[in-house]
């Protein structure tokens, strides 16, 4: 159990600092918001799988297990309302030279 | 900082941050209440202020320099003031001597509520908690006072139109936030009335509850919420809520104690201070609620008549 529980702990953890990574790295918006919004919904549920199988105690794990379905729920469509918002003001995506 | 969109998002990101210090230093009310207010409902209301005034900041002409002075100076004298204060976490520190011991000590006993942080504040500090509350409902009546403007009546088939255009621009926002919302109305309620148990009161559950209904009202248009929220009962609501906790404060003076001492309410003082503190956190909450939706509502009329005037 503790194994699993880091296992995913550190999972989430890499992509994370992927999704940090990606945000520095990638050249426009449209693909830097890729980068964390699809990492960052993977690395949250993770961490948070990784908690519940790292605690004992049930109501905790219930409480976390809200935590992670109100994130699966949010997450991408805070992303997806980000883009549009960019859409929607005409930005366009970047040409490669 | 010239972009001001940039400057209220880092402000959040501050409010954020502070949120996490304060959970590691184990002060989890506070966090909560930095977490909601600081991080969720000021910058939301910053927004909807920038969204109005305009994005970014107007060239500065003068020299800001005697402002740069009297800043350093001020700075200087707080700094200077903090080299008498007692080495951080000290115990002899003069804090933990005065009342602390005996809040720790003896809330069980006299208060019987499980949070410390809600017995202090609801019951040995109330009257400071009140007077919080009249700040709050100051400032609403400050916004309604400068900001309201007179309403006409809504054209019925004009709002369906507006709300089926809107319908299609954010159909997938719409939907998850329908989804969402029953169950961030849900989680005020149970900061509510789980706040003498655990972290939360009526500030916090005021403000989550206000921010449920901020999200209806952008994504479905101001003419629609304002069919569902009423605003006169909103301002009734404001007052009910401060003169629901001054009245807890009259009742037990009335019976021979002092201001906003419960243990008068039932027979059994514990009883008694257990229903004061729900009795005044009701208040605090729907007051925290409704003035916050009145702020919203007044700002956001304000910027659509800008619109309207536009057209």
């Amino acid at each position: 159990m503790a194994i699993a529980s880091a296992l995913f702990l550190l999972i989430g953890s890499f992509l994370c600092i992927s999704g940090g990574v990606g945000i520095l790295r990638f050249p426009d918006f449209y693909s830097r918001m890729h980068a964390v919004g699809v990492a960052e919904t993977l690395a949250t549920a993770m961490i948070l799988i990784g908690l519940i199988l790292h605690n004992p105690d049930f109501f905790v794990d219930i409480k976390l297990m809200i935590i992670l379905i109100m994130t699966l729920f949010i997450s991408p469509t805070a992303s997806h309302a980000l883009a549009s918002a960019a859409m929607r003001n005409d930005l366009l995506l970047q040409e490669n030279d | 900082m010239k972009d001001l969109l940039a400057v209220i998002m880092l402000l959040g990101i501050y409010g954020l941050l502070s949120a996490s210090f304060f959970v590691v230093m184990d002060a989890v009310d506070v966090a909560f209440t930095e977490a909601s207010v600081g991080a969720g409902i000021s910058t939301l209301l910053m927004l909807v202020t920038i969204s109005m005034t305009g994005r970014s900041e107007h060239p500065v002409r003068h020299k800001p320099l005697l402002a740069l002075a009297v800043v350093i100076f001020t700075g200087g004298l707080l700094i200077y003031g903090t080299l008498d204060m007692p080495y951080f976490g000290l115990a002899e520190a003069p804090i933990h001597q005065h009342v602390a011991p005996r809040y720790i000590n003896d809330s069980m006993q006299e208060i019987g509520v499980p949070n410390i942080v809600t017995s202090v504040l609801a019951s040995y500090r109330a009257f400071d908690t009140f007077g919080e509350v009249v700040v709050i409902f100051t400032a609403g009546i400050g916004v309604l006072a400068l900001l309201s403007v007179a309403r006409r009546r809504d054209d019925a088939t004009k709002i369906e139109s507006l709300n089926m255009s809107m319908h299609e621009k954010h159909l997938i926002l719409r939907i998850v936030t329908k989804i969402l919302i029953p169950f961030i109305l849900l989680f005020a309620l149970y900061v509510q009335f789980h706040g003498d148990y655990g972290p939360g009161g009526g500030f916090q559950a005021g403000v989550i509850f206000a921010a449920a209904i901020f999200l209806y009202t952008m994504l479905f248009g101001m003419s629609t919420a304002r069919r569902v929220i009423n605003q006169s009962l909103t301002q009734l609501l404001a007052a009910i809520g401060v003169l629901l906790y001054g009245s807890v404060g009259v009742v037990s003076l009335l019976n021979g104690k002092n201001f906003l001492d419960y243990s008068v309410l039932a027979t059994d003082p514990v009883a008694g201070q257990h229903l004061g503190i729900l009795l005044i956190e009701l208040g605090v909450g729907i007051t925290v609620a409704s003035i916050m939706i009145i702020i919203f509502f007044n700002f956001a009329a304000r910027i659509e008549d800008q619109q309207n005037k536009e057209n």
